[in-house]
């Protein structure tokens, strides 16, 4: 994004480019919290998930991991591989990051996909400052969300009698197509369900998912093939 | 300690860890091609892997409820480039609306 103006953003234009974005997250965050009970997290470890990890696709992974019976260790692996995208991330806002070692771990932990896309100002080049003001507008979002949700979930019920449980697939796929650009990423997602589905009935809760994640060394073949970038002969 | 909070603070102390690696760490240097383009492909392949277990996925088989048609018209409200919220709820009222009419 390039600003004519070329006035310096700054944190209160964080806060504001990302204000509708942290009305859905804290509704995502009231849908955890409720998700996290019916899971039977209990009350503290909902809020805590949230104050720490700060991330919503392992977070429900890793409840519905939980909710359904699956392992520990294949909830963690499972919300750790939804993670590791933030290993790459965190390596392309490094260089914005110029100031003490405490601050740049606050700014590390308040990048999340939301804030680091509103903070990107092309060229490789992100803004701290707005990066900051969405983070932290994500972050009382997305707590604060969770404690309501953890507050009123016993009052809201079986979520899946309001349908909530089907809210978990209509997001990680809203968050999908996002993330579906070029063939190889298309080529990835439909081996990646493909895998889960298959394993499904032979495996315990949860070992589908991670198995899944083999799908993504089909990068190492595309990689072969992307110099190349045209349609196969007919 | 019980199972949730195992997982509760071991995700937290790694993606904290994950999150601080590039930024603590790093004064520069991209990573080598062949890890990043395998990482890349890590979020499409699991997210897709979630939509389809979430959707599908039964007690050690598969099963088709209410929950499939309520994320085929996510799946509209997405091509209709409806916000993320609205995703939801749209996918949520419709299997609330054919679980109740189908019991």
């Amino acid at each position: 994004m390039s600003d004519p103006a070329r006035r310096e953003r700054t944190h209160s234009d964080g806060v504001r480019a990302v204000a509708p974005l942290a009305i859905a997250v804290a509704g995502f965050g009231v849908s955890f919290g409720v998700l996290a009970r019916a899971a039977d997290m209990g009350t503290l470890a909902p809020i805590v998930m949230s104050m720490t990890t700060f991330a919503g696709s392992a977070q429900f992974a890793a409840a519905s991991i939980l909710g359904v019976g699956g392992t520990v260790a294949s909830a963690i692996t499972a919300a750790v591989l939804l993670n590791a995208r933030y290993g790459p991330i965190g390596v392309s806002v490094a260089p914005s990051l110029t100031g003490r070692w405490w601050s740049r771990f606050l700014h590390a932990q308040l990048t999340v996909d939301e804030s680091w896309a509103i903070a990107a100002e092309g060229e490789g080049r992100f803004n701290p400052r707005v990066l900051l003001g969405a983070g932290v507008t994500l972050y009382v979002s997305w707590v604060g969300g969770t404690v309501l949700g953890v507050a009123f979930g016993d009052v809201i019920g079986d979520p899946s009698r309001w349908g909530l449980d089907a809210a978990f697939p209509a997001l990680f796929l809203a968050l999908l197509v996002a993330q579906l650009r070029g063939r190889q990423a298309v080529a990835a997602a439909a081996l990646g369900a493909g895998i889960a589905l298959a394993l499904t009935p032979f495996t315990p809760a949860g070992v589908p998912i991670i198995a899944a994640s083999a799908a993504c060394l089909l990068g190492l073949r595309a990689a072969d093939d992307a110099p190349v970038d045209e349609e196969p002969p007919p | 300690m019980t199972a949730t909070w195992t997982v509760v603070l071991i995700v937290g102390v790694i993606t904290i860890a994950i999150k601080a690696l590039g930024p603590m760490l790093l004064g520069g240097g991209p990573l080598p091609p062949s890890a990043t383009v395998v990482i890349v492909l890590l979020a499409p392949a699991l997210l897709a892997a979630l939509v389809a277990v979430n959707t599908l996925g039964g007690d050690r088989e598969l099963e088709i409820d209410a929950r499939l048609p309520g994320v085929l018209a996510a799946a509209v409200a997405i091509k209709l480039r409806a916000p993320v919220l609205i995703v939801v709820i749209v996918a949520a009222i419709v299997t609330a609306g054919v679980r109740a009419f189908t019991g």
